[in-house]
């Protein structure tokens, strides 16, 4: 439940709502990034995505980190892919 | 010890194991591991196996979807059954038991429920079905309240009248407090959970050792990490230290996510309690909407049942969460109880403990018994 799982934004597509497109693992949906709005989010940087949500801004080592280890839960990281790819924000 | 295969960097397991191994010398520790991540990954990864003797991981409460009693489920499941209600909620929450079935043979039986990824989505389906009324089924700490709290005020902003919020958000520092209170349990610290950090930071659990005299490490989900906070707990001890320590610098900031925490004050309020399964009524441990958006609370707009439900008898849960007993000690584990037919929540979260042992931690188990490893947990 607490999964946080890393996505890269590809692009800001409202800013006046705080959303942006990002890409999971190839998969690129809408999430929303009100709870890091005073970080200045840019294309290229990563976070860690929650329920839709970007939760912390981290760097590309810590993504790559974190995306292996999430990876090696099997079940629970295909899981959270395939509701992350139901999304439709 | 197959370090290759399950650690990124194994000789920094190694040495990390040794000094762990050093530092605990001929002594007993008992660290609880508060978040049901980190649950997973002790057992995906057999980190029991690698501690040495004296140092006993508990499992903690952190698992949001095992904590939410039997009762809250029952009003769920009702809520669903009304009239012209879309029920939407994260799919963990689908297969715990009420006492009459779960939300996914509610479903079955004819209720509209529906699996959301995220509260936006739930929200969206509120927007593409105006004849209908829209209830988002709300559970988790601080992690996931946030999400609930945003969207909420993004509904107040495009004026939604039909969707509302079922609000079972729990709060972290409460169960820590009430698990430290128990008589049950000698802990001599604890493992910080980590993304629930993100949001309330380090302070919160100062109190841990200001009030109780245990050190907390707040820790990340890498195996690495694990081990590295256990050391990091250990070296306190034996340097006669007792703090708030932060091992997950790398995510977790000291002040959290000050954006968060404002939008929680913008929409909720403390519960004056909460019942947690297993754990009981504990005080102002949960979270509600406040006065602000009383148009959006599901528990105002129904009269529910608000029934209090005992577990079943035979389902030990309430041990497992408190750290009292481990999944393999309860009558039913894998037997009447798995994960394909759960009698409690913890089997059917994948950050239950019984989940996380069913699938992974009696593997390890075996295979130590086996090559005569003793078990340090």
């Amino acid at each position: 439940m607490c999964l946080g799982i890393p996505g890269q934004v590809v692009e800001i597509t409202d800013p006046g709502a705080h959303l942006a497109k990002v890409d999971v693992n190839g998969i690129r949906r809408t999430i929303s990034v009100r709870l890091l709005a005073a970080e200045g989010l840019a294309i290229g940087d990563w976070v860690l995505v929650h329920v839709g949500f970007a939760m912390a801004k981290i760097d590309q080592h810590e993504a790559d980190l974190t995306l292996e280890a999430v990876r090696s839960m099997g079940q629970v990281y295909t899981d959270e892919l395939d509701a992350f790819r139901s999304s439709t924000v | 010890m197959k370090f290759a295969d399950e650690f990124r960097d194994p000789a920094a397991a190694r040495a990390l194991v040794m000094s762990i191994t050093d530092l605990t010398g001929r002594d007993e520790f008992k660290f609880m591991e508060v978040c049901g991540g980190h649950t997973h990954t002790i057992y995906r990864h057999g980190i029991e196996h690698l501690l040495p003797p004296g140092i006993e991981l508990v499992h903690g409460p952190g698992c949001p979807v095992c904590v939410i009693p039997m009762g809250r489920v029952d009003d769920a499941i009702w809520l669903a059954g009304q009239p012209d209600v879309i029920f939407t909620t994260f799919g963990d929450m689908m297969r715990v038991p009420g006492s009459n079935g779960s939300l996914l043979e509610a479903k079955a039986r004819g209720s509209d429920v529906r699996f959301v990824y995220s509260p936006l989505d739930a929200l969206k389906v509120a927007v593409d079905n105006p004849g209908k009324h829209v209830v988002y089924f709300a559970v988790g700490f601080e992690t996931t309240a946030p999400s609930t709290a945003v969207t909420l005020t993004r509904a107040r902003e495009l004026g939604v009248a039909n969707f509302s919020v079922f609000c079972n958000h729990v709060t972290i520092v409460p169960p820590i407090k009430a698990i430290l209170d128990s008589p049950d349990l000698r802990l001599d610290g604890f493992l910080g959970p980590g993304h629930v950090s993100t949001v309330v930071g380090n302070r919160p659990y100062r109190f841990v050792p200001e009030v109780y005299g245990k050190p907390i490490v707040v820790a990340g989900f890498e195996p690495l990490d694990i081990l590295q906070s256990v050391y990091m707990l250990l070296s306190q001890i034996r340097a006669g230290r007792c703090e708030v320590e932060n091992q997950y610098a790398r995510v977790v900031r000291e002040e959290g996510n000050p954006q968060a925490l404002a939008l929680l004050a913008e929409v909720f309020e403390l519960r004056p309690h909460f019942e947690w399964r297993g754990l009981g009524f504990i005080s102002q441990s949960a979270l509600k909407l406040n006065e602000r958006y009383g148009d959006f609370d599901a528990e105002s707009r129904y009269q529910m049942p608000g029934l209090r439900v005992a577990d079943p008898k035979a389902c030990q849960c309430g041990e497992v969460l408190k750290g009292v007993i481990k999944p393999w000690e309860c009558k039913v584990f894998g037997t009447a109880c798995t994960p394909e037919t759960p009698i409690g929540t913890c089997m059917v979260s994948p950050e239950g403990a019984c989940a996380a042992y069913y699938n992974f931690g009696r593997l390890h188990r075996e295979t130590a018994a086996l090559v005569g490893q003793a078990p340090g947990g």
